[in-house]
């Protein structure tokens, strides 16, 4: 009996039960932690814009203050229960959270009348609605009123976007005038010569166009903003906010789930499509998007087919000596170069280098100034490209490698070339585990950040790479990017505390951005499976 | 060089006369002399490792694609050159055919499949495609099977279908000669029974040499047959010879199963 259960113990080491469970508790605990972050990033992420209730603390020393609660804990030295309430009003109090001991709460209830004001500037409004100055002197106003002026105020705010749009366009001609001068000058043009002439009077008549349309701008401005809101917080202090400041003005704690679901549909709106405020910490991330989606589309362009080509040529063409098995091993290595060394890389030799030279050898006149010498998404997206190049080499020769002889054989037999029987056979085999490698390169390309930091990504870009104005595509110029915006908002920001809701919101996004690229390629790639590896063989 | 064991062929289709390989520093063939019958079956037999398959490949050249390759003596095809350096080596395969061990069809269809030759030499024409495949694939026996599904994937076929529709696309190019290296190797016994019954049919059209370890199916299919030993050529003659009176005793040994 005894010599059983010892057999019996021999046979269950030796058919590796126990390394099925380890492996299967490997597995576990990585799905877990996947499941953990996307769970994290959704609960912190997908509540952000929800209208929350406004709650009033009336305290028992000083005055009550009205909020919107945020966590509840003890305090780590008395043990006493505290609650931290987001109490906005930044530019009364100075801060947007406090927290509030539980013993010092006296009271505290949720008037229906609680307006929040979203403002262009010092984040939200919590109080009270009072007056409305509509440049006539302030008086008492219910909310109708105050919705109708703000509506009013909109309208009346177009002229004024309008001479806007007109000052920027202005500042462009005038950087031209004064580029084509640089130009001149550069060429040895004198003062005297009738071109030269010629553009200082343009430049002159630009200068006083400018001129006449700031008056106008602040005629219309001054007039504007002499209509204000008067609100009072919880504890009775006014708060004045001219109306065209006011982004959102809305009373939370009236509001049923189908205003409440309205008024997140227009948060995710301006997400999307929206133009970033306060420092990055509200507003939306469109910039930032379009910058993201730009870069990894221009890096793909570049990293795609160079990485495919090298791969043909390692596995097709080069005859296999030590200087190939030396190339693919520093391929495979180069994979696993930290990325902050190509950022250096990307700096030293695209930005001061390549976009060094060519400012020499165009834009001359235009320095000291760097055009193309300077950080841009042309440079970043090609750093990005030669840090995902080797991925996508070293899968298109695991690809093409893969391919049975008999194929390749086939092809030749029946009289084609090698390149014929690259194109018409094994590229298509191969595509599938091509573009594996490449849904691989394109998710780490969209996720890095660190040379990117170096090689052209701003916190706010002036302009996109992408607009209406010719040639539509500036690839010179700096960019946003969804990574880098989640490190300055949640780490260089001012109000790091109020920024922490868009952290998790960019987060959020830039995980599904990093997920609807790779499900559109791994939908390309399962088509091409199908096409090409039914059966076996 | 006359050899008791070795008949001469009048005007063989491919003549070789002292055909020496090299792997590197090896020696595989020590130097080769036969000519192959115009429209007929040549077999080629022998044990693993003998070099028939090797042979046969140096006749439409694949052997260049191994490294370190050298080929030495003459081989010609209707007496042209064929290890001339300067030959058209896609021209050379246009016209010899292959057939190998392991069906190897493209990941296409099986219209797709069939016309590759045709395509990759130039031919588009709608018609002419279409007349190719229909006359190809009743060739290889296998048009009523496929022309409901000429457009699925070819992977989607039996064995011993992608092997008939890999002869197909080789006759479609319409070669002299179809080399078939051990086309039966990977097949049922109704599947080989199938194809040898087609390689009887070819022999009207085609000049085919083919390579098989079966001394049945080398007996049923082939005309002449060429018995292969450590890379000489042992014995050449007709089949029926060969199998009731071979002059070597190692053919005999060989044919009668007491060694290889």
């Amino acid at each position: 009996m005894k010599m059983t259960s010892q057999q019996r113990r021999g046979g269950f080491w030796r058919e590796g039960e126990p390394f099925v469970w380890v492996s299967g508790a490997a597995l576990a605990a990585v799905l877990l932690m996947a499941a953990l972050l996307v769970i994290v990033v959704m609960a912190n992420g997908v509540a952000v814009f929800w209208p929350a209730r406004q709650t009033v603390f009336e305290l028992r020393q000083g005055p009550a203050v009205m909020g919107v609660v945020q966590q509840e804990s003890r305090d780590p030295k008395t043990g006493a229960r505290r609650v931290q309430v987001k109490i906005a009003n930044r530019d009364l109090y100075g801060l947007d959270f406090r927290w509030l001991d539980a013993p010092d709460i006296r009271a505290t209830r949720q008037p229906a009348d609680a307006v929040v004001l979203e403002r262009r500037e010092y984040g939200n409004v919590h109080g009270f609605l009072r007056t409305l100055d509509l440049g006539a002197g302030a008086r008492p106003a219910t909310w109708a009123e105050f919705q109708a002026a703000l509506r009013r105020a909109r309208l009346d705010r177009q002229p004024m976007d309008r001479v806007q749009r007109d000052l920027s366009t202005l500042g462009g001609q005038m950087e031209k005038v004064r580029l084509s001068l640089a130009k001149l000058r550069y060429h040895g043009r004198r003062d005297d010569d009738p071109a030269v002439v010629a553009l200082h009077a343009r430049q002159a008549e630009i200068k006083a166009e400018f001129a006449l349309q700031v008056a106008a701008f602040d005629r219309l401005a001054i007039e504007i903003r002499r209509r204000t809101v008067g609100m009072a917080d919880a504890g009775g202090r006014e708060i004045i906010t001219p109306l065209i400041d006011v982004i959102r003005a809305n009373q939370p704690n009236r509001m049923g789930v189908p205003a409440k679901t309205w008024f997140y549909a227009g948060k995710l709106w301006e997400l999307f499509f929206g133009e970033p405020r306060e420092s990055n910490t509200e507003g939306g991330l469109f910039p930032a998007i379009v910058g993201t989606v730009m870069m990894v589309f221009i890096m793909s362009i570049f990293s795609f087919p160079l990485g495919v080509v090298t791969g043909v040529y390692l596995r097709e063409y080069a005859r296999d000596g030590w200087l190939v098995r030396l190339v693919r091993i520093a391929v495979n290595n180069l994979a696993g170069v930290p990325s902050i060394v190509y950022g250096i890389f990307g700096l030293g030799f695209f930005v001061y280098g390549v976009g060094g030279a060519l400012d020499q050898l165009f834009f001359p006149e235009r320095l000291p100034t760097p055009t193309l010498g300077t950080g841009g998404i042309l440079w970043a997206s090609l750093t990005l490209a030669l840090l995902t190049v080797p991925v996508v080499i070293v899968a298109t020769e695991e690809a093409l490698g893969a391919i049975p002889k008999g194929v390749r054989d086939g092809s030749l037999a029946l009289g084609a070339t090698k390149l014929q029987t690259l194109t018409r056979v094994l590229l298509p085999m191969a595509s599938p585990g091509i573009m594996t490698g490449f849904i691989l390169a394109m998710a780490r390309a969209a996720g890095e950040v660190a040379p990117l930091m170096i090689t052209g990504v701003v916190k706010l870009a002036p302009a996109l790479p992408l607009d209406g104005q010719y040639p539509f595509i500036h690839l010179e110029r700096k960019f946003m990017h969804l990574g880098f915006h989640i490190y300055d908002i949640g780490f260089q920001s001012p109000n790091v505390e109020a920024a922490k809701p868009m952290v998790f919101v960019t987060t959020l996004l830039l995980v599904l951005i990093v997920l609807l690229m790779s499900a559109a390629a791994i939908h390309l790639r399962n088509t091409m499976k199908r096409r090409y590896t039914l059966g076996s063989f | 060089m006359e050899h008791p064991a070795i008949c001469t062929i009048a005007e063989p289709v491919i003549a070789m006369s002292n055909l020496r390989l090299f792997y590197g520093p090896a020696e595989a063939l020590h130097g080769i002399t036969m000519g192959v019958p115009r429209q007929r079956v040549t077999a080629l037999i022998g044990p693993s490792g003998c070099g028939k398959s090797t042979l046969l490949r140096c006749v439409n050249r694949m052997n260049d694609l191994i490294d370190g390759v050298r080929v030495v003596g003459s081989l010609s095809l209707d007496q042209t050159e064929i290890n001339d350096p300067a030959l058209d080596v896609i021209e050379l395969r246009r016209r010899i055919g292959m057939v190998f061990q392991k069906s190897n069809p493209f990941p296409k269809s099986v219209y797709e499949n069939v016309v590759y030759g045709l395509r990759i030499a130039g031919v588009n024409q709608r018609e002419v495609l279409d007349e190719a495949v229909e006359k190809s694939l009743a060739g290889a026996g296998l048009w009523n099977e496929v022309k409901d599904r000429l457009h699925e994937s070819a992977l989607g076929l039996s064995g011993g279908q992608m092997q008939r529709l890999c002869i197909a696309r080789a006759i479609a190019v319409q070669p002299e000669v179809l080399l078939m290296d051990e086309p039966c190797s990977a097949l049922d016994p109704r599947s080989t029974a199938r194809i040898e019954e087609l390689i009887v049919e070819l022999r009207r059209d085609f000049t085919i040499i083919i390579v098989t370890h079966n001394m049945q199916q080398a007996g049923r299919v082939s005309d002449f047959t060429a018995f292969l030993y450590e890379g000489n050529l042992v014995e050449y003659g007709p089949t029926r010879g060969i199998f009731t009176k071979p002059v070597c005793k190692q053919t005999e040994d060989y044919i009668t199963g007491r060694f290889g």
